[in-house]
């Protein structure tokens, strides 16, 4: 009964969003609906970027925890600028705030793939962060983007300095994703391991499509009464 | 930082960029100037316009509307707005749309040429209120031509625009105005504006027009958003067009770049449309998608689009000397270049841009184009002063706090964006380093590459995890789209680097040369039998 009373309501606070977006009074259907993202591991950027700017024209209603959770989810939705969409819309004084601070020195760790600080700053701030659930599995699933994007063979201790896990858990997290992603452990020289990660074509350029020398169906076309 | 940024507003720069005629006192009103006092120029032009609009003769319309009326202001309305609607509406029997159409163009002349009062910005708040109150209400019966319409809502949101940036400067306020702004805060409330745009896009039922037509079941760019057999109105239809683009505008002026693309999506700008008749509605559409894009580190997106809209500038700009939106597209025109070596500076894809745009651009930005690529204290300045020129002028929309100390608050919004940008900016710092090495191998190991560029390996693991992240944008569909023109892969130790050819386009080339000559040989034929 929950579970469906918070669907209607989630449906409910998405179609606010595109059908009446402008308007004061659903600011806190809004805020409710960040707490239920949180809760329940969704997200929309739509209703989050519709409440900062409700923010913005009513600067007396703004609610920094608010705000500090919804900057958490826009990291999470890493490599997208989420985190930078937002921050657009919320005013410098209120960017002073410290919880606020130390997310814009994560999403700079982040960004610039600076994994080993980012951990080491997230753990300092495990309070701010713990308030979100899936935080963690978030940004491992964005380094092991960044790493596919980059490697076609990457070293293990380079995995593990971007996914935080060591040991044993490492061995455990290694286990599943040759399981169920199509990883590969090889021996690289200096007998270390290496993970071998799937084909995509961003590690392997050469298998990119080459759609330049395409051409649209409908040019083509043009010139059929000629070949006739 | 923000010297040369200037938002003296409601001054002749601003829009059509005329300046005031020299000599006279510089007074904002003549004083020998009486509202009632109607010529007989004026009277005839009320009247045939009042006729012509009755008829439905758009092509008159938009004669009288961009041929008479400037001709009109520019010989007897330079320092003094027009007369009075009170005084006019006789001589068009007292008609309550053309009174409301001609207070509009009315208020509009005032922000051209002179300098609005609060009241003045006020009244002509209350009148598009009016205007866009009759049209919502689907009875109007006209057609005006798409110009007029375009500048309608062109007009509304740069009066908001001007209007926000008006309240934000508290300091050299008189008390009667600082009164007024109390008394008034409803006027220009973004509230008003944003729904106000958002009902004509509705009620016109644009977004499912534009729908229908895709499956062919609707004319509408076909006949440029008349109805020529009908004869029903374009009113509503053409302000729910064009409105689009007027949130799309909004949004960015808020800051809100996923937004203002997502209200610019129904239209696919990858086709002739309706939104490329106007040039100022093409312009101002290009320049705010492109502008969306690079805030959304989309640089490859906003590289292509401004291409094309400069290239057609390029070709096109002689046909619109006359016109009095000229000043307009060639400020628009500079700044978009500035954009483009913004861009092509963060993310070098020079074969995306068209030979001759690239020659313009050499002339203009060469210099600074070098200076941005150091990425020292000297190239920040120069992205700083090239994105302050050509950025949108961002506003604060919240009501102001009317309480002692006033302060002008204007440029804080523009202060957020710019340092949110070069923030960016400095996170690419590296990259270039990176780039320019990497285009002298074809392979080479992380030691001796961080050997090279003086970093140890974790970081140079680091910087080139960074540049794969910043130069893959994510789209609006979620998909991962390369910007890079040099690409790499790292097998473990060994960086192998894949440089992508320009590739000659073939296909496209014969298919050019098959049309050119067919054409060559029809027209040669044609002459035979003459």
């Amino acid at each position: 009964m929950g579970r469906e009373q918070q669907q209607q309501a989630a449906y409910t606070v998405e179609q606010l969003v595109a059908v009446n977006p402008y308007n004061p009074d659903i600011l806190t259907d809004l805020e409710n609906y960040v707490n239920e993202q949180v809760s329940s591991q969704t997200y929309s950027l739509d209703a989050n970027l519709c409440l900062l700017r409700l923010y913005q024209f009513e600067p007396g209603r703004m609610s920094v925890p608010i705000v500090v959770r919804i900057l958490i989810k826009a990291l999470m939705a890493m490599p997208a600028t989420d985190f930078s969409l937002c921050l657009f819309l919320i005013p410098e004084q209120v960017q002073m705030e410290e919880q606020i601070k130390t997310l814009i020195v994560l999403s700079h760790y982040l960004e610039t793939a600076r994994f080993r600080q980012f951990w080491e700053e997230a753990a300092k701030n495990r309070s701010t962060l713990e308030v979100v659930p899936g935080f963690e599995q978030a940004i491992q699933g964005y380094a092991i983007h960044v790493l596919s994007l980059t490697y076609q063979k990457v070293p293990r201790p380079v995995t593990a300095e971007a996914i935080n896990i060591e040991g044993l858990s490492l061995d455990k997290f290694l286990e599943y994703h040759v399981a169920n992603s199509g990883w590969v452990l090889e021996k690289g020289h200096s007998r270390s391991q290496l993970m071998v990660l799937p084909r995509n074509e961003f590690n392997h350029p050469e298998l990119k499509k080459n759609t330049v020398d395409g051409m649209p169906f409908e040019h083509v076309t043009r010139i059929f009464p000629i070949l006739s | 930082m923000a010297s040369s940024y200037d938002y003296d507003d409601g001054s002749l720069e601003s829009r059509y960029g005329r300046p005031p005629s020299a000599g006279h006192g510089g007074a904002s009103t003549d004083l020998s100037y009486d509202p009632n006092f109607v010529p007989d120029s004026v009277k005839t032009f009320v009247v045939h316009l009042y006729r012509h609009i009755r008829e439905k003769n758009v092509y008159e319309i938009h004669q009288m509307y961009e041929g008479s009326f400037q001709r009109l202001s520019d010989r007897m309305f330079r320092d003094n707005p027009w007369p009075s609607v009170e005084a006019i509406a006789p001589y068009v029997d007292n008609d309550h749309v053309f009174c409301l159409l001609y207070r509009e163009m009315w208020f509009r002349h005032v922000y051209a040429r002179l300098s609005p009062t609060g009241r003045q910005r006020v009244e002509s708040w209350d009148n598009y209120c009016s205007l866009f109150g009759v049209v919502l209400h689907g009875v109007v019966n006209m057609q005006l031509p798409n110009q007029w319409l375009w500048d309608m809502v062109d007009e509304f949101v740069y009066q908001f625009q001007s209007f926000c940036q008006y309240r934000a400067k508290l300091k050299s306020k008189t008390e009667e105005e600082l009164q007024l702004l109390q008394q008034y805060d409803q006027a220009w409330n973004v509230y008003g504006v944003l729904n106000y745009l958002q009902a004509l896009v509705e009620k016109s039922a644009i977004i499912e027009i534009l729908e229908r037509e895709k499956e062919g079941l609707e004319q509408f760019t076909a006949t440029d958003g008349y109805d020529y057999e009908g004869g029903t109105s374009n009113v509503l239809k053409m302000l729910g067009y064009y409105s689009m683009i007027g949130l799309l505008r909004v949004h960015c002026l808020l800051g809100d770049y996923h937004t203002g693309l997502k209200c610019l999506a129904p239209i696919d700008i990858s086709q002739q449309g309706v939104y490329n008749v106007v040039i100022g509605s093409h312009i101002s559409t290009i320049y705010h998608y492109g502008f969306a894009n690079l805030m959304l580190r989309r640089y490859a997106e906003a590289i292509r689009e401004f291409n094309k809209i400069l290239l057609y500038i390029l070709k096109f700009k002689q046909y619109h000397q006359k016109s009095p939106q000229y000043d307009q597209i060639l400020k628009k025109n500079e700044q978009m270049y500035a954009l483009l070596a913004i861009c092509l500076s963060l993310c070098p894809q020079i074969n995306l841009v068209e030979e001759n745009v690239n020659s313009q651009l050499r002339d203009k930005y060469n210099e600074k184009m070098t200076k941005m690529l150091r990425y020292d204290d000297e190239a920040y300045a120069v992205y700083d002063e090239l994105f302050t020129y050509a950025c949108p002028k961002f506003i604060t929309p919240s009501a102001p706090v009317l309480e002692e100390p006033l302060t002008n608050y204007n440029q804080d919004a523009y202060r957020l964006q710019l340092k949110l940008f070069l923030y960016e900016v400095k996170q690419q710092q590296l990259l270039s380093g990176v780039r320019s090495f990497l285009k002298l191998y074809s392979t080479i190991s992380i030691g001796k590459l961080a050997a090279y560029m003086e970093v140890d390996e974790p970081t140079l693991r680091t910087i080139l995890m960074t540049y794969k992240h910043k130069m893959h944008a994510v789209d609006s569909d979620g998909k991962i789209i390369p910007n890079a023109d040099l690409d790499y892969y790292i097998s473990e130790d060994i960086v192998h680097v894949v440089e992508s050819k320009p590739i000659k386009r073939y296909s496209d080339y014969f298919l050019r040369q098959v049309l050119k000559f067919e054409e060559m040989i029809s027209e040669l034929d044609r002459i035979k039998l003459d």
